[in-house]
């Protein structure tokens, strides 16, 4: 198994606080991690800082191969975020915005309706404007838009949030069937209890580092 | 790269062909605009000959700035501009892609004032080369300024009144620019228009030129 994610003493600030306090951590290929912490443990923050929204201060810092403190643009577009909000353009139609983030991904058109309906929006909603839609359905919509550019890494912040309990199962199937493949999945969760089958690994998080790792090495 | 630009000029323009805010709300307003200065300058049609160009390009500037600012909207709504970083699209094109839907908004916004001073200001066209050569050389300016300054203030929580203040003093000398050469294609001064539409491709084109080159970084530390 590669390493996907090593980082360490990593210590990160965005503005003047500091949100990574010498995180130590490193993820395989095809690992299932649930991040868990208070608020403000820096779960979020490591999850952008591993897409490469926050840059890191000092430390190593090593996403998919890629250093990211020599260029942390470098691994996003093999990178799929889906954080508190859902990056959707309200004004476009379902279908015509998941086309869109799929081309954007650099994968083809024709994988968007099998991603929409993988994720479970109803085939007439395909054709609505985003703002119309319900907060479950946007958020399905958003899952969809990941799916179709097929990361290699998936950082997921409260994933589950506003999905009913059928859709929740069913994108931990998705997730199950992506880390199957060879995708490794991060995601923070308040929701999830550890060890509920989908997470192969718990990390409690708090002040910016890591507190437990039930996988340890 | 040309494909990528297109893909993000395209989805720049459907969102706004289905919000209808440009065309809905941006085009009456600029074209209110032209009306109130008529009102104000007590429809003398011989006054506002003289400042048809100036008028005019005070309305594109107007009106112009409320485009970038809801190109930059939409980037910013729901956290898009995450996604924005995020995709595989390099900078360059994501700049162009931006520039290229503004220059069709602002195109577009511009013909309509143009047939709106033709008919309230009662202007005579002299020169059409001109006049359109110094149009496109204003909307490429204003397109490629607005994504450039558009993306610095993206990220504030003041970019709404912020942008205008950046963008006015930049897009001035488009402006006076722009206004001498309509004045010389509208027959009101005889001096040389084409000196001051060339002087307006120099200001987009060294705008174009950074924006190619410093829109990646803007975008990550906007």
């Amino acid at each position: 198994m590669s390493t996907v994610v090593k980082f360490e003493k990593v210590v990160a600030v965005a503005g003047s606080f500091p949100v990574l306090t010498g995180l130590d951590l490193r993820v395989d290929q095809g690992e299932v991690v649930l991040l868990r912490g208070e608020n403000g443990a820096g779960k979020t923050s490591f999850l952008r800082t591993c897409a490469g929204l926050i840059s890191v201060n000092s430390g190593d810092a090593c996403v998919l191969g890629f250093d990211m403190r020599v260029d942390r643009r470098a691994p996003r577009r093999y990178i799929g975020l889906l954080g508190h909000e859902n990056h959707l353009y309200r004004d476009l139609w379902v279908r015509e915005h998941v086309e869109f983030r799929a081309a954007a991904a650099g994968a083809v058109e024709s994988d968007t309706d099998a991603a929409l309906e993988k994720v479970g929006v109803p085939e007439q909603l395909w054709t609505v404007p985003i703002g119309s839609l319900s907060a479950g359905q946007r958020r399905k919509v958003a899952i969809a838009s990941l799916v179709v550019g097929r990361p290699r890494l998936w950082l997921l912040d409260e994933p589950h949030a506003t999905l009913d309990t059928k859709s929740r199962e069913n994108l931990d199937l998705i997730l199950g069937e992506a880390s199957a493949s060879g995708a490794t999945i991060i995601f923070a969760s308040h929701e999830r209890p550890p060890g509920n089958g989908l997470a192969s690994r718990v990390i409690t998080m708090g002040g910016g580092r890591v507190l437990e790792d039930s996988g340890a090495r | 790269m040309l494909a990528e630009t297109l893909l993000v000029a395209r989805k720049d323009l459907r969102v706004e062909w289905r919000a209808k805010v440009a065309l809905g709300q941006v085009t009456p307003l600029a074209l209110l605009i032209l009306v109130v200065f008529a009102f104000a300058l007590d429809a003398n049609t011989s006054l506002l000959k003289l400042g048809a160009g100036g008028l005019y390009w005070v309305a594109v500037l107007y009106g112009g700035t409320l485009l970038i600012q809801r190109s930059f909207d939409v980037e910013t709504d729901d956290g898009n501009m995450d996604a924005f970083r995020m995709s595989a699209i390099s900078a360059p094109s994501l700049f162009l892609g931006k520039a290229l839907a503004l220059f069709v908004q602002i195109g577009l916004l511009e013909l309509v004032l143009g047939l709106g001073i033709a008919f309230f200001y009662e202007v005579r066209i002299v020169d059409w080369a001109l006049l359109l050569v110094a149009a496109t050389a204003g909307t490429v300016a204003f397109s490629v300024c607005g994504v450039l300054w558009g993306v610095m203030s993206a990220g504030l929580r003041v970019r709404a009144t912020l942008l205008p203040l950046l963008l006015v003093p930049v897009l001035t000398p488009v402006l006076l620019a722009g206004s001498r050469a309509f004045e010389t294609a509208l027959g009101v001064r005889a001096d040389a228009g084409w000196t001051w539409a060339s002087l307006m491709f120099v200001i987009a084109a060294v705008h174009t030129a950074i924006g190619l080159g410093a829109f990646g970084f803007l975008l990550e530390e906007g």
